[in-house]
């Protein structure tokens, strides 16, 4: 038995249930643990404790860089690098730039968004110590489960199991490391 | 019971139920019901009708596709374009793909920051029919150009020439909302498939499904940590595809209003086209939503009320567009120019006529009906409604772009336009991609947001204790 395990899982198949524990488990102090659940549940970040994201500020960072590249691109192509006389007008104003300028700050946010959220999930990810398990599986269907990983400091095989059955988790186990 | 007698009882009894609107998804199905309703569809046999659809629609595309590679081959002189009417069919139909595909992103994001929830049984198809729009749209403008392959002179790029494109036209602008919109659009909608992804990873038995899921859905676990960021994610998608779905029609609006010719220099076009958009989209989700609905069995999830309250916008876009065509008469009489004049009874009057009054009425008469609640819910009738809108509206961007161009400013340069076969044929094919995309997508993705009509079920939300 030199196995260590990866950690523990627990199912719950009841909303409120999964959202009391929630609190309780950050209550206890545990860092390393999630619950997984097949649909945005409101509130449940809260719950756990999980801190306000900076993805928007990685967006708003698309937006600079967006806006920025749009005026550069216009002033310097047509003001500094190549002075292209249209019908008299000017070489830049700001009123023609608009749309562009709009435009460019809405694809530079949509990427960073998109960009951020990867980065912060961690996607794209296609291993999880968990996913052989088959209650871990579900969480994509029906059950909301909990996963404490076993490197929380508060982590003991048998201590976080009995706690996980006592805030009315069912089919409560540990999970083993992999054989690969 | 059957889903239909419930939702009539629901429908009649709502005002004494607790939540007071009417049920969103019906048969009170549980988490897992939805799971595998709408995941079994990827599972179940791909039958011979839908073999035998995809043959029709496959044979329009490579039609349309082969009528391309004619152009390419002969010139633009084998499209009906003479010396007034140098846009015809290409330009009208690249403005009729792209407006349907507003209704995509209002749907998807509009309604979203409205929070209406009845858009989560149709936001997935109104999406995915955005961008194959945009595809077609695509298409259009860029086999008009007459050499696409020549495309990336339009872009602003370092070049031997040492010229750069011209940011003061509007069809530069053009390029960069278009391209904007497609790459916002597809990014939007691959973010809201993540998860769904991941049900299926989960859900399907193929080991190459299970692959394809797998790689697809990036490795998504449903971790609330991950719901955290990804909500946000989100709603800042939708915030950003707000605006940009408004600017993207009135960036297209501008190929017309910022050129001087009488009929195109009005400033109503732009709020005027945002309105022909979303009408138009909205017609043509009506047209394949009743056709999935009935073909998937999904009338548990996109049920009679989701008909109804797209109806209803229907009605009110109609009404708006039906007001930009009586003020443009108005504002061409106020003007006092003559020529303005003289365009907007030529438009109504003139060789063009039948273009103009199939156009007034399909768009304006027709969804009248909607003001009858019996007839926002009958599905017959919505389906030929929207098959009339559909027309109208592709009628509205013939008939701006052709009454406009075939009688310039000197007798001398008056023209007709008729399409040729090629013309005709490029259409069809449009159609083809379109439908083809759509049946695949209708097979092989999620049609419905599973994670989201999950979110809305009765009892899937903690009852917290603040709030009673």
């Amino acid at each position: 038995m030199s196995t260590t395990p990866v950690g523990v899982i627990g199912e719950f198949t009841e909303v409120n249930a999964a959202y009391a524990a929630a609190e309780k488990l950050r209550d206890a102090g545990f860092r390393n643990w999630d619950i997984h659940t097949p649909y945005p549940v409101h509130g449940l970040d809260k719950a756990m404790g999980v801190k306000r994201s900076i993805i928007t500020y990685i967006s708003f960072l698309g937006l600079v860089g967006g806006l920025s590249t749009a005026v550069g691109l216009q002033l310097w192509t047509g003001a500094i690098d190549y002075k292209l006389n249209i019908g008299g007008k000017g070489f830049f104003d700001w009123q023609f730039s608009i749309p562009i300028d709009f435009e460019l700050s809405i694809l530079g946010t949509a990427i960073m968004t998109v960009v951020g959220l990867f980065h912060l999930c961690r996607l794209p990810t296609w291993y999880n110590k968990y996913q052989e398990d088959e209650s871990f599986k579900k969480a994509t269907d029906d059950t909301f489960v909990v996963t404490i990983d076993s490197d929380d400091d508060r982590f003991s095989a048998d201590g976080t199991q009995d706690m996980l059955r006592g805030l009315g988790a069912v089919n409560v186990h540990l999970v083993n490391a992999s054989a690969e | 019971m059957t889903v239909v007698q419930e939702q009539e009882r629901l429908h009649v009894s709502s005002h004494n139920e607790e939540p007071v609107r009417e049920t969103l998804v019906l048969g009170n199905p549980s988490v897992r019901d939805v799971t595998s309703r709408i995941a079994s569809i990827v599972e179940s046999k791909i039958t011979l009708k839908y073999l035998a659809t995809l043959a029709v629609t496959g044979g329009m595309a490579a039609w349309g596709l082969f009528a391309l590679y004619y152009t390419f081959a002969t010139g633009i002189g084998a499209w009906g374009l003479n010396n007034p009417i140098g846009w015809g069919w290409d330009i009208t139909n690249f403005v009729f793909w792209i407006g349907i595909g507003h209704a995509g992103t209002l749907i998807s994001a509009i309604l979203f920051l409205f929070r209406q929830k009845w858009r989560t049984a149709i936001n997935r198809s109104a999406e995915a029919m955005t961008i194959f729009a945009v595809i077609c749209a695509l298409t259009m403008v860029l086999s008009h150009t007459g050499r696409p392959w020549l495309f990336y002179w339009l872009l602003p790029y370092p070049n031997q020439m040492q010229m750069w494109v011209n940011f003061r036209s509007p069809l530069a602008w053009d390029v960069f909302a278009v391209n904007t919109y497609f790459t916002v659009s597809a990014l939007f909608w691959f973010i809201g498939l993540i998860p769904d992804l991941a049900t299926l990873r989960n859900y399907v038995k193929s080991d190459i499904a299970k692959k394809i899921y797998g790689v697809l859905s990036m490795g998504w676990t449903g971790s609330t940590r991950h719901w955290h960021h990804y909500e946000i994610a989100y709603m800042i998608l939708a915030g950003i595809s707000t605006p940009l779905v408004l600017s993207v029609h009135s960036v297209v609006s501008f190929d017309f209003t910022v050129g001087i010719l009488p009929g195109w220099h009005t400033t109503i076009f732009p709020p005027y086209f945002v309105a022909g958009a979303i009408f138009s989209g909205f017609a043509m989700v009506m047209t394949l939503l009743v056709i999935t609905r009935e073909v998937l069995d999904l009338k548990q999830f996109i049920t009679l009320k989701h008909f109804e309250n797209m109806n209803k916008i229907i009605l009110a876009t109609g009404m708006m567009v039906g007001y930009a065509y009586a003020m443009e008469m108005f504002i061409a009489w106020y003007s006092g120019s003559d020529w303005e004049r003289w365009v907007f009874i030529n438009r109504a009057m003139g060789d063009y006529a039948w273009a103009y009054w199939t156009m007034v009425l399909c768009n304006v008469v027709s969804p009248q009906v909607y003001w009858f609640k019996k007839a926002r819910r009958n599905i017959p009738l919505m389906f030929i409604i929207s098959i009339f809108v559909n027309i109208g509206m592709w009628f509205e961007r013939f008939t701006i772009i052709a009454t406009t161009l075939h009688h310039d400013f000197l007798p001398a340069s008056w023209g007709y336009y008729t399409p040729t076969w090629v013309e005709i044929s490029i259409f069809i094919g449009t159609f083809g991609i379109f439908l083809t995309l759509f049946l695949l997508f209708a097979k092989f993705v999620p049609v419905i947001a599973i994670a989201e009509i999950k979110s809305i079920l009765p009892g899937a939300q903690p009852k917290h204790h603040h709030h009673a």
